[in-house]
């Protein structure tokens, strides 16, 4: 008989709605696990296991009148990316340290309002900047999967590590994750998961601290497909309090499950084929196509011809909006400050103070960037550029449903094989960032092991909000790859 | 090519981030190799193409003009890291 810990969020829900589990001994199974698992993992920076016991009362309350939403009573991680009332949020960042936001983001109204148990913040990349969860100012996440034969501390992927940890090692049974250029299907795949950046403008930014406004967008973290589904459907939907924000009904996500991929047609960007790629990954990539083909789908050659140059254009592009964003952390109104005789003063040294080494440089190059005499040189050039990238994407989308790609271009690799060029760090996001460029919903799932026992992930990319065509094929991918795989440090597996 | 200390000195002080004199050769170092990373866009064609400002899925709109937010002096101010009363507190700015 399977255990507490082997629950998916479907199945703990369905358990919650039969009254075969209460929501109490739910979450407290869950704070245990974290109470045990945490102190190594480092996935959480605030656990609120008080709040998380209280609102598991409530939720076995309604439930046992038969109320409750589509969330009721399931344990869930927040990113700390994303604005809590009256719970510490600090975007990983010295700066924001003491940070207690007065208010709640759209997102995470969303998910207590179908009654979710919130079991505290999620470890990150500072600021969602990195793609290692190696820049936070609360110190490493350790990915819960090891290498077969080593015990070295591989990296969760970023930035939304700690999600992907605190999921894959059963400490919450889905976290919410934001992708700016692959901080959710990154990590997701690095660590056995399933995540969905979902199409730009389908889930609120408001009250999600801003890394790069035009790129930043939340997605559920899950064990699976149908749990993202469940979650996605709570997170979505129009805000009037952020103006990007598309009024478009959101769907039944869950029901797409079944659709099956009968006659659907899956591109497969040539471009996607990058030098030096290890040929496991190539070969799981392969492995997808065969998958998809065996339940009906066909495969089709597309080209997106200016994907070699995604990286560079996101990496002006998304840090120009950063040092604009980031400019509101000046020491006057909120954050940390550090005294000076000047204002200019006060400014520098609490920004100096405040902020990690890859964030100050990320600010640096956008400000460079968006400097006089720059601008037309970068960053117009990064915009127009830019729209090549979207045509590229709109041109294949206009022959093929859905595209099929790997996720990252390596397995997890170890905290202490950290390229030390930053631009080799950069390339980890590859495949993720042109979907992200064009605004297009994109998702990871994982579809295997490579020789070291580490988990791969296929990613999918879709047209502008069709996110079920998108859950309908990876689910598809799902049940072929039968990935059932559990990494060494789980919730389940008693010490 | 790194960025020579001027220039990384300059674009600090636009950004208001106080730097080391160590952090210096190492940032300038950093940042020119991605500044000369990028510099492969100069080779794209981008003649007669409009610049991407966002994704131009959500409309424009409009609505009520009436107050919808506010009165909630003390939350606004609750993170303040020192203030006088309902004031921020800065060093003199004006002589």
């Amino acid at each position: 008989m399977s255990g507490i810990h082997d629950f998916t969020l479907a199945s703990a829900r369905d358990a919650l709605k039969a009254r075969k589990i209460s929501a109490v001994e739910l979450t407290n199974a869950h704070i245990d696990a974290i109470e045990r698992l945490d102190g190594q993992l480092n996935s959480f920076i605030t656990r609120t296991p008080d709040q998380a016991r209280e609102a598991a009362k409530a939720s076995d309350e309604a439930l046992a009148k038969g109320e409750g939403g589509s969330l009721c009573g399931i344990p869930l991680g927040i990113k700390d990316l994303f604005c809590t009332n009256g719970v510490r949020t600090t975007a990983a960042s010295k700066i924001l340290g003491n940070f207690v936001p007065p208010y709640e983001s759209t997102v995470t109204a969303n998910l207590l309002k179908d009654g979710a148990v919130f079991l505290g913040k999620l470890n990150l990349d500072e600021f969602a900047m990195g793609s290692a969860n190696l820049t936070s100012a609360f110190g490493p996440v350790e990915n819960p999967w090891k290498r077969k034969d080593s015990d070295a501390k591989l990296v969760p992927g970023g930035s939304s590590g700690g999600s992907a940890a605190a999921v894959a090692a059963g400490l919450v049974l889905g976290a919410t994750g934001t992708d700016t250029g692959g901080s959710i299907r990154q990590p997701a795949a690095f660590t056995g998961i399933a995540g969905i950046k979902p199409t730009y403008g389908r889930c609120s930014r408001f009250g999600t601290i801003a890394f790069a406004s035009s790129l930043d967008q939340a997605g559920p973290m899950a064990r699976n497909l149908q749990d993202c589904a469940i979650l996605l459907e709570s997170m979505a939907g129009f805000d009037p309090r952020d103006s990007t924000s598309v009024d478009t009904p959101v769907p039944h996500y869950e029901a797409a499950l079944k659709r099956g991929v009968k006659g659907l047609r899956v591109g497969i960007p040539k471009e996607y084929h990058v030098e030096g790629m290890p040929a496991e990954i190539e070969a799981l990539w392969q492995q997808g196509m065969t998958w998809l083909r065996d339940v009906g789908a066909e495969i089709v050659e597309v080209s997106l011809p200016h994907t070699k140059y995604g990286l560079p254009t996101y990496y002006i592009a998304a840090l120009a909006e950063a040092s604009s964003n980031l400019a509101r952390y000046d020491g006057v109104r909120f954050g940390e400050r550090v005294s000076a005789s000047t204002l200019d003063g006060l400014y520098e040294a609490s920004r100096a103070a405040g902020f990690g080494d890859e964030v100050k440089r990320r600010i640096l190059i956008g400000t460079h960037v968006l400097s006089s005499g720059y601008y037309d040189a970068y960053y117009l050039r990064a915009q127009k550029v830019r729209t090549l990238i979207q045509q590229d994407f709109l041109k294949a989308f206009e022959n093929v449903d859905v595209l099929l790609t790997p996720t990252a271009p390596s397995g997890a690799f170890a905290q202490d094989e950290k390229p030390t060029d930053p631009v080799q760090m950069y390339l980890n996001d590859v495949f993720t960032v042109p979907a992200s460029m064009a605004g297009v919903p994109a998702l990871s799932v994982p579809a295997g092991l490579d020789a070291r026992g580490v988990p791969l992930g296929l990613q999918l990319i879709g047209k502008f909000f069709d996110e079920e065509t998108l859950i309908a094929a990876g689910h598809a991918i799902e049940q072929a790859a039968a990935f059932h795989h559990r990494p060494t440090i789980h919730a389940g597996v008693s010490a | 090519m790194s960025l020579d200390a001027k220039t990384v000195t300059r674009i600090a002080r636009l950004a208001r981030i106080g730097l080391q004199p160590e952090e210096i050769e190492t940032l300038g170092k950093d940042m020119g190799s991605i500044i000369d990373w990028v510099e492969q866009l100069k080779e794209v064609d981008v003649t007669g193409v409009d610049p991407m400002i966002g994704t131009g899925l959500a409309k424009p709109r409009l609505r009520e003009d009436r107050v919808t937010d506010g009165n909630c002096r003390d939350k606004v101010l609750s993170n303040a890291p020192e203030r006088e009363g309902p004031f921020y507190t800065v060093p003199k700015v004006v002589e």
